[in-house]
């Protein structure tokens, strides 16, 4: 798949900025006032600025509020849904934090729940396209949520959750690499099935339809970036995982908070390239080409 | 709504036969043709005529070379457009409503005018049957040409799809699947017609019927021994002179 800019910025801030949301939903950590201001900023600021990332993705940003209608049916539309409906309820419980003192306890936990689950739609967007076969597993949201709750738990200054859910993002970020290399061959799904000529024998792209390139080529078939792909996964583990476990255990201070932050924030964009460069699209084998 | 039909009246669709395709395109330039004029945004062409043309395309003709376990290889043309899926992938994951599976006939469409581009649908196709326009900013896909096989202002005989009514082959052929009595169907029970991707479930309407057995020829020409060889030097004028210029 193509990796554009405004799907990675989005699925990465805004997994983000819900996961922090999830955090201050439950009082982690337990501030009025001004610090609760900042933080609510960063978490809104983060879902917002995601959200706004994805509409660059589209063709016709103009007619995006269509989008809220299908959510009998579409992931996307169900993600759409949800963020607005968690942002609006994270918006109250916000308002009465920061400016009455007052916490309306049900709305944060309401909101908390929301937020989760605004990620989960997000990652089942992926999740169900059985065209891709790296992304048509339970294996996706893990990914997506788990890495939502460790970056959340980094901006909310929660060290002991921070570790514990770094150590876990870690291992589902591995299995989705392990699992993931071998999901193409085993969906069964060649060019012999693509074209049904199989049964006869070996099938080889002889001629493409076009000499040029199309549509399909460009958003689909992504070969070069593949190329580095072992480097890039070491280096997006250290700077996601890694490095911020090591700057958090060695002493608190808001430098050290901050580095790890912005480690892990340049290790996520790199794992979230590699999502989407990564990921086969079976068209490609239309092309002979994966 | 993107859910998907139960059931649908009739079940429109094509049998495309790879053994008669003979690869000449006819079919994409026709359906360009007719789907640039008629209904629905244009399919869009970006650098026609420069370096690096491309464009949107509802039907595409791959060649593909097979080669059996024994025999010789084979060359097969494959053209590709939507196979109308009983279940589409590429209506439920449409945020918007805009692509659509129809309850009368199946035939699978976008209404434009709500379409916001979001690629998702193609994403979800694993044929590769929808192209996002680069102009429109839409996404375009195979109709059935739902303007030509309704409109009684055309002749009966044009009252099919262009792709079909343009094949020189006769390769292509579009009819009615749920009616076990018509063309379509009675090709497919006698020739074997296959779905693509089988594994996707994804249960496409258009169906593949894939090429004939190659016969085997033992014999050449049975009196072949029997005949004498050609003179091998050539006893002419010409052929002196050649074999003077071949000793100097």
């Amino acid at each position: 798949m193509h990796p554009s800019p405004s799907v990675i910025i989005f699925t990465s801030l805004s997994g983000l900025g819900f996961g922090l949301l999830v955090f201050l939903g439950l009082q982690m950590p337990d501030v009025m006032g001004f610090f609760s201001f900042i933080f609510f900023t960063i978490g809104f600021g983060l879902a917002v600025g995601g959200l706004l990332a994805s509409t660059f993705h589209l063709g016709r940003p103009e007619r995006s509020l269509k989008a809220f209608k299908q959510w009998r049916s579409s992931w996307l539309s169900r993600e759409a849904i949800s963020a607005v409906f968690t942002l609006s309820v994270m918006a109250v419980y916000a308002v009465g934090r920061i400016f009455f003192d007052y916490d309306i306890r049900v709305l944060g936990i309401v909101g908390s729940i929301m937020s989760l689950l605004t990620v989960f739609t997000t990652s089942m967007i992926y999740a169900q396209l059985k065209s891709i076969p790296r992304w048509n597993t339970n294996l996706t949201p893990a990914y997506f949520l788990s890495l939502s709750l460790a970056g959340g738990a980094l901006l909310a200054g929660q060290v002991k959750f921070c570790f514990f859910l770094l150590i876990i993002s870690g291992f589902v970020q591995l299995l989705v690499w392990v699992k993931g290399d071998k999901a193409l061959a085993l969906s069964g799904t060649t060019i012999g099935s693509g074209t049904g000529l199989g049964v006869i024998g070996q099938v080889r792209a002889f001629e493409p339809p076009h000499t040029g390139t199309n549509y399909l080529l460009k958003e689909f078939v992504h070969i070069v970036g593949r190329k580095h792909s072992a480097k890039l996964r070491i280096i997006s583990l250290i700077l996601m995982i890694g490095t911020p476990i090591l700057l958090l255990s060695l002493s608190f201070s808001h430098l050290l908070a901050a580095l790890a932050v912005i480690s892990h924030i340049s290790g996520l964009f790199i794992s979230r390239w590699l999502f989407f460069a990564e990921a086969e699209h079976v068209v490609g084998l239309y092309y002979g080409k994966r | 709504m993107t859910s998907l039909p139960e059931t649908t009246e009739k079940k429109l669709g094509l049998v495309i036969d790879l053994d008669t395709c003979v690869g000449c395109h006819a079919c994409v330039i026709s359906c360009k043709g007719w789907n640039t004029e008629n209904y629905g945004a244009p399919l869009a062409d970006v650098d026609a005529y420069g370096k690096n043309p491309e464009g949107t395309f509802l039907n595409r003709v791959h060649s593909y070379e097979v080669t059996p376990k024994q025999g010789t290889p084979q060359v097969v043309h494959f053209p590709k457009s939507c196979l109308h899926c009983e279940d589409a992938p590429c209506v439920t994951v449409c945020p918007t409503g805009a692509s659509y599976k129809r309850s009368e006939d199946g035939i699978v469409l976008v209404n434009e005018s709500d379409c916001i581009g979001c690629g998702l649908c193609a994403w979800a196709c694993p044929y590769g049957a929808r192209e996002m326009d680069a102009v429109e900013k839409v996404m375009k896909k195979c109709t059935l040409c739902v303007d030509r096989i309704y409109n009684e202002n055309l002749e009966p005989e044009d009252q099919i799809p262009s792709c079909v009514r343009t094949c020189p082959a006769g390769a292509r052929h579009f009819g009615d699947f749920n009616d076990p009595k018509s063309h379509v169907s009675q090709l497919v029970s006698d020739r074997g017609g296959i779905d693509l991707m089988p594994e996707q479930k994804t249960k496409p309407v258009n169906k593949y019927l894939p090429p004939r057995q190659k016969d085997t020829l033992d014999e050449i020409d049975i009196l072949a021994p029997l005949l004498k060889p050609v003179a091998e030097e050539p006893n002419t004028f010409i052929g002196w002179i050649n074999k003077q210029l071949d000793k100097i």
